[in-house]
């Protein structure tokens, strides 16, 4: 099983790519890391008819602090997260999360960038971006925008990203003390897919979160901030009140269907990972007992 | 369209310069254009390690990289840091502990195994475990590998290098 | 070590230098591998070489009305395309049927389809190009038009009659059914307690590293095709590729360097293959096809698709009374060719309830046909079914008296003194030596304080498992698998071993090589029979031009069978040697010995001449040899197992894992296995082929199934979605070994090959049982994965 050919164009810059994107439409796809697009080319699931490789683009790497915003270039690698000091100080679920992903050889070609665009429903970095309330900038013909994780994911493999957009990088805002973050997936074998994973933020004060942000992935068709998260803001948490917002949980998921997992099995592991998560951040390991129906 | 692009490379150390169509990728570069056949095809599609090399000294699936996209880089597989000696003590402690039967996936198991090696010099069994997750390995059941690896390690930090 | 019997008289020999039965010795061809300077035929590469891909069915089944090839034709780089009805002309058709296995019956099958494809996968052309980019990009652009015919999915309903037949000359979807009866089952059934259960398991595939690959070279000018192909049986493929293309076998010659992995995938003959060989003859160049991953998983033969109903009698004391199955099985839609599909089927009837005294078993086995891949022989054929029919029904059986696993099988596992003896069966057991083995399994894995850890565990909510599988393997096999149904697949095998011109050992067996390590056993054989180092003797393997005829390596037969051969071609050269010593030294021939590369005297070890130096009279200076002389410098000898069909070996496997009972995900902590292969060559590569194989069965247990929807489509052929063992859940494997060596032959090796993956899923199953049983969750099924433990938990 061999690529089918296409046109290959190395970017001089990301104007440079831009203008190659304006050109050839959605008959071309970005070439970043190409962790996920060579497979699907190889197998001729997907036939482009140019890659345009933004990889040698300075431009879109780095990770650096602005004010209280941590930006990541697109083109930053799930190594370079794993080993940043930036992201382990300020953003630390980030690396919490890559090391779940795939395997180091994979690690040191695939990037952020790439994994937001592809929109992979079961990846981790969308969750998190997500949970972390993160800002993704997209660069486009007419300037650059910026658009909320929350909005940029809008369903498998789809994202808010136009055809002739590239997304440049990733902006992570850092609450600074006293968040805390819990990031576990249930996966197959190690580096698989998750069949449900969690990537959570919080802000816990005198035993009480004053802010909860749950992204849960591999559970529909995008990374979904649980809305049940809510109703454990500002309340002393009991196993009563963690049963009622698993049951909201389970009602605000959506999932697939696959060889895994079935939606209910999917449903069930969500609240078992929520209520494992809760414990986690409360440093209550009782709340983790007694399954949840 | 889909012309031939010039791409300059390192290949264990030699300068190549080449003519090669953007599809072609660097598993297939290797294989068939510069006959470097110890790196092994057993997926294509990212999974299973066989193809694993080192580009610019991080180790990468060579049949999820384009040729092209090596423009410029150093590229090694399993005879360059055969020939350097550089795993050498690696491959002495696999033969020693049977640490490969048909052995298509050791070159790729080597390159991974001397990868963790640089990064962490002391890993216990898990670490070796979760590091070698993504090569696959059918014969040995993957215990040979992690004592072969275990032990390198040890006399590695023995001899202070 | 425990032995058993003490090693034969006639091996005392090896307790000397030289001497490296026994020991753990590496491979020699190791270095070769380690530095990617290995030969698969994936890497070769011919002068004119062209590349075949094949089209293959997007249907389960389904006519084939037209093939428009046209614009394929006319693609640059494409050398041919070629139909299977143009392909009919260079290479006849087959039936894969063995005729002592009673009824059973097949279709002949085509090296590419003719009219009708019969499962998803099914090659419907050759794209033969300059490159496999060329003809996979040519092979897009043929159009084929189907009529797409009702596909048999579904094991349980293919005998029903309102189940279309898939080869209507067959008349039914039946193509083996075998009942067996023994002792007084409904007695038993009268008497005793009764449990029952359904055990499901999963159809799974070998995954190879290095997929199926073939390089076949027709030379026209020769007329002699050279076939390189990564096989475990050379002469097998020799003789096919020539009866199908109308060679005679000299015209016909097998290389076969390093496999990338075969586990009993590379045994067979498949239709792509043979039609590769066709497509060099036709086209009068060499033609190479290498399966990619995809079409490995569509085409590499399946295994283990069973549902198994099995029944155990026990008493109130533990006693088992009977054992009782009915297994069904779906082959696909061909009877693989030579070794047939029924042999799986045959192997579980065989050996259920095989480790056990009771004399008391009714068996039924039927095998159908379906619209799926083809299912065959792969590592440990029908063991892993019947182990984990067998071992699940005795816990079961022990639960439901409330007796101790391992106290079951003590009542239960046949004495280690009751050999010689047979199993209601009729399987033959020279000497095994279950008892020891379970007593050592329990030493090593300190039975009694895993069960205290686990209760204690269990109190913090931590639910772990123990269990235990005994197994009986079958290895060494005689004519009676294949050769007595008729096919041309040899039970003995050759060596020869020759001295050279430098006083070095030149070896050429007939048995093969894929990483097993059979060229080091047949040096360390050679070595320590004639007093050679190792160092100098050189091992030729997979050649049918060069090495003698014989079976290759598949079902644990390459140490025993050829392992036998070599130590008495060894034996023989070496008379012959101290023949010429003798007639140099004016000694005797039993006053000489061979020791560390030089002829000594036998009473005082005295150094009398170098090895090099014979060779150098023989070869150079005969003239100086005394009159009558002639040495022999080569000797040849070839063994078949005769007295036993089989040499079984036995084992028992445990497993110690947790259960994470909310999520249902199995984290496997340790296995343990003892096994008796009876005189080990090389400990650690016993060791080694016990812990793949183990891996193996682990996977089958918790990973592996080919998932099929109801149209016949295989809906996770890749290796992203079918998921292999890989390191980061495999536990470490503690191995120990009880040794009862078969009198059958001087060496008294039985196989190894395939022991592990006869018991480990079955021992995973049992434990994941025993984890679960406070909970009342008991689940027969692999593999077993989340869904299907919380789904029994009552959590989903």
């Amino acid at each position: 099983m061999k690529a089918a050919a296409f046109a290959y164009a190395r970017a001089t810059s990301v104007v440079n790519a831009l203008e190659l994107l304006a050109v050839h439409g959605d008959k071309a796809k970005v070439l970043s890391g190409g962790q996920s697009l060579m497979p699907a080319m190889n197998l001729r699931l997907l036939s482009p008819e140019i890659l345009v490789d933004i990889g040698g683009l300075a431009e879109l790497r780095g990770i650096a602090m602005r004010g209280d915003v941590l930006v990541v270039g697109a083109l930053t690698r799930h190594v370079d997260l794993l080993r940043s000091p930036e992201i382990a100080l300020n953003a630390p679920l980030l690396r919490d999360a890559v090391s779940h992903v795939a395997h180091p050889a994979i690690r040191n070609r695939g990037t952020i960038g790439g994994s937001l665009a592809h929109a992979d429903p079961a990846s981790e970095l969308p969750a998190c971006v997500v949970a972390l309330d993160a800002t993704i900038v997209a660069r486009g013909p007419t300037g650059e925008r910026r658009i909320a994780a929350t909005e940029f994911f809008k369903g498998i493999y789809e994202t808010a990203l136009s055809p002739d957009e590239l997304l440049v990088a990733i902006e992570v805002p850092v609450i600074g003390q006293g968040s805390t973050f819990f990031f576990q997936e249930y996966a197959r074998r190690h580096g698989d897919y998750a069949v449900v994973g969690l990537a959570a933020r919080a802000v816990v004060a005198a035993g009480r979160f004053s802010d909860l942000r749950l992204g849960f992935f591999a559970v529909g068709d995008r990374p979904l901030l649980a809305a049940a998260a809510g109703k454990l803001i500002n309340a002393s948490v009991n196993p009563g009140l963690l049963a009622e917002a698993a049951t909201a949980l389970t009602n605000e998921l959506d999932p697939q269907e696959d060889q895994q997992a079935t939606a209910a099995m999917r449903r069930h592991l969500a609240t078992v990972l929520f209520r494992r998560c809760v414990a986690a951040l409360l440093a209550r390991p009782e709340l983790e007992m007694g399954v949840a129906k | 369209m889909s012309a031939p692009v010039s791409v300059s490379l390192l290949v264990n150390g030699e300068p190549i310069d080449a003519f090669v169509l953007p599809r072609l990728n660097l598993a297939d570069f290797l294989r068939e254009n510069l006959k470097l056949t110890g790196t092994h095809v057993g997926c294509e599609h990212g999974v299973c390690g066989a193809c694993t090399v080192r580009v610019d000294g991080e180790i990468v699936r060579s049949c999820l990289m384009l040729t092209v996209q090596a423009q410029g880089a150093l590229v090694e597989t399993i005879e360059g840091v055969s020939d350097s000696g550089e795993i050498a003590d690696l491959q002495v402690a696999f033969r020693e502990r049977n640490a490969l039967q048909c052995g298509y996936c050791t070159p790729g198991m080597l390159i991974t195994a001397q990868d963790l090696l640089k990064h962490s010099p002391a890993p216990d069994r898990q670490a070796i475990r979760e590091h070698l997750s993504g090569n696959y390995c059918r014969c040995t059941g993957y215990q040979a590998i992690v004592d072969a690896v275990e032990a390198t390690a040890k006399t590695r930090a023995e001899r202070g290098t | 070590m425990t032995v058993t019997h003490p090693p034969a008289e006639t091996l005392s020999v090896l307790d000397r230098p030289n001497s490296y039965i026994g020991k753990t010795v590496p491979r020699p061809n190791l270095d070769r591998l380690l530095q990617g300077r290995g030969q698969y035929v994936s890497d070769l590469e011919l002068p004119r070489m062209a590349h075949v891909v094949f089209l293959r069915s997007p249907h389960a089944h389904a006519r084939i009305a037209a093939i428009d090839a046209d614009t394929a034709r006319r693609m640059s780089g494409v050398i041919a395309i070629v139909t299977g009805r143009e392909l009919e002309a260079v290479i006849t058709p087959w039936v894969g049927v063995l005729s002592h296995l009673k009824g059973l019956k097949s279709a002949p099958q085509h090296a590419i389809a003719v009219d009708r494809v019969c499962w998803q996968g099914e090659a419907v052309a050759a794209i033969v190009a300059i490159s496999r980019a060329a003809a996979e990009d040519a092979m897009e652009h043929i159009a084929v038009d189907y009529e797409e015919l009702a596909a048999v999915t579904d094991m349980r309903t293919a005998l029903d009659p309102a189940t279309p037949v898939i080869h209507a000359s067959l008349g039914d979807n039946l193509a083996f059914e075998r009942t067996l009866d023994a002792g007084d089952v409904d007695h038993a059934l009268s008497e005793s307690e009764v449990v029952e259960a359904e055990f499901v398991f999963g159809r799974h595939t070998g995954v190879t590293l290095e997929p199926r690959a073939v390089v076949a070279d027709w030379n026209a000018a020769e007329a002699r095709l050279t076939i390189y192909q990564g096989t475990q049986a050379p002469h097998m493929v020799q003789n096919i590729a020539a009866l199908h293309l109308g060679l005679r076998e000299a015209q016909v010659r097998v290389v076969c360097k390093d496999v990338g992995g075969s586990f009993g995938i590379k045994v067979h003959i498949y239709a792509d293959e043979m039609a590769t060989y066709a497509l060099s003859k036709l086209l009068r160049r060499p033609v190479k096809f290498v399966a990619d991953r995809i079409e490995s998983f569509n085409t590499d033969i399946h295994a283990r698709d069973h549902r198994c109903r099995g029944r155990i009698c026990v008493r109130p004391d533990g006693t088992i009374t009977a054992f009782e199955i009915d297994d069904l099985t779906g082959i696909g839609p061909y009877s693989m060719y030579p070794r047939t599909s029924a042999i799986e089927a045959n192997q579980v009837v065989n050996l259920v309830g095989g480790p056990y005294v009771t004399p008391n078993y009714r068996a039924r086995a039927r095998v159908v046909f379906q619209n799926k891949n083809v299912m065959c022989q792969y590592r440990a054929v029908g063991h892993p079914i019947a182990c984990s029919v067998t071992e699940g029904l005795v816990d079961l059986a022990a639960a439901k008296i409330g007796m101790d696993p391992a106290e079951i099988r003590r009542r239960n596992l046949i004495a280690d003194d009751a050999y010689p003896c047979a199993s209601p069966s009729g399987m033959k057991f020279e000497q095994l030596s279950h008892h020891s083995s379970l007593a050592k399994l329990l030493q090593m894995m300190d039975y009694d304080a895993l069960r205290a850890e686990q209760a204690a565990l269990r109190a913090q909510n931590v639910y772990r498992g123990i269990g235990i599988a005994s197994f009986i393997e079958v290895t060494n096999p005689s004519a009676a698998f294949y050769g007595v149904g008729g096919a041309k697949i040899s039970s003995q095998d050759g060596v020869a071993v020759r001295l050279d011109a430098q006083g070095s050992v030149i070896c050429q067996t007939s048995i093969t090589e894929q990483g097993q390590g059979s060229e080091a056993l047949t040096a360390q054989i050679v070595g320590s029979m004639l007093g050679v180092s190792m160092d100098r003797v050189r091992v030729t393997l997979g050649d049918t031009d060069n090495t003698p005829y014989g079976g290759g390596t598949w079902a644990s037969r390459g140490a025993g069978i050829g392992g036998e051969a070599a130590l008495q071609a060894a034996k023989a050269l070496r008379r012959n040697i101290l023949d010429v010593a003798a007639a140099i030294l004016q000694s005797t021939p039993a006053g000489l010995d061979i020791v560390d590369n030089r002829i000594v005297n036998a009473a005082d070890s005295v150094s009398r001449i170098e090895l090099s130096e014979l060779a150098r009279i023989v070869y150079f200076r005969p003239d100086t040899l005394p009159p009558g002389i002639r040495p022999e410098l080569m000797a040849t000898r070839h063994f078949v197992p005769r007295q036993y069909p089989f040499a079984f070996t036995n084992g028992v496997q445990a497993s110690w894992l947790e259960v994470d009972n909310e999520t249902g995900f199995v984290t496997l902590l340790k296995h343990w296995v003892v096994e008796d292969c009876g005189t080990i060559i090389n400990p650690q590569l016993v060791d080694e082929q016990i812990r793949g194989g183990v891996v193996q069965g682990l996977g089958a247990a918790l990973f592996e199934k080919c998932i099929y929807d109801e149209r016949g489509q295989l809906t996770n052929a890749n290796m992203a979605d079918y998921l292999v063992p890989m390191s980061g859940e495999m536990p470490d494997i503690e191995i120990g070994h009880v040794v009862s060596p078969t009198q059958e032959s001087e060496l008294g090796a039985k196989g190894a090959g395939e022991a592990g993956t006869a018991g480990a899923a079955a021992a995973v199953a049992n434990a994941v049982n025993d984890a679960l049983r406070p909970f009342g969750a008991t689940i027969t099924e692999i593999p077993l994965t989340p869904q299907v433990i919380l789904t029994s938990l009552g959590r989903i």
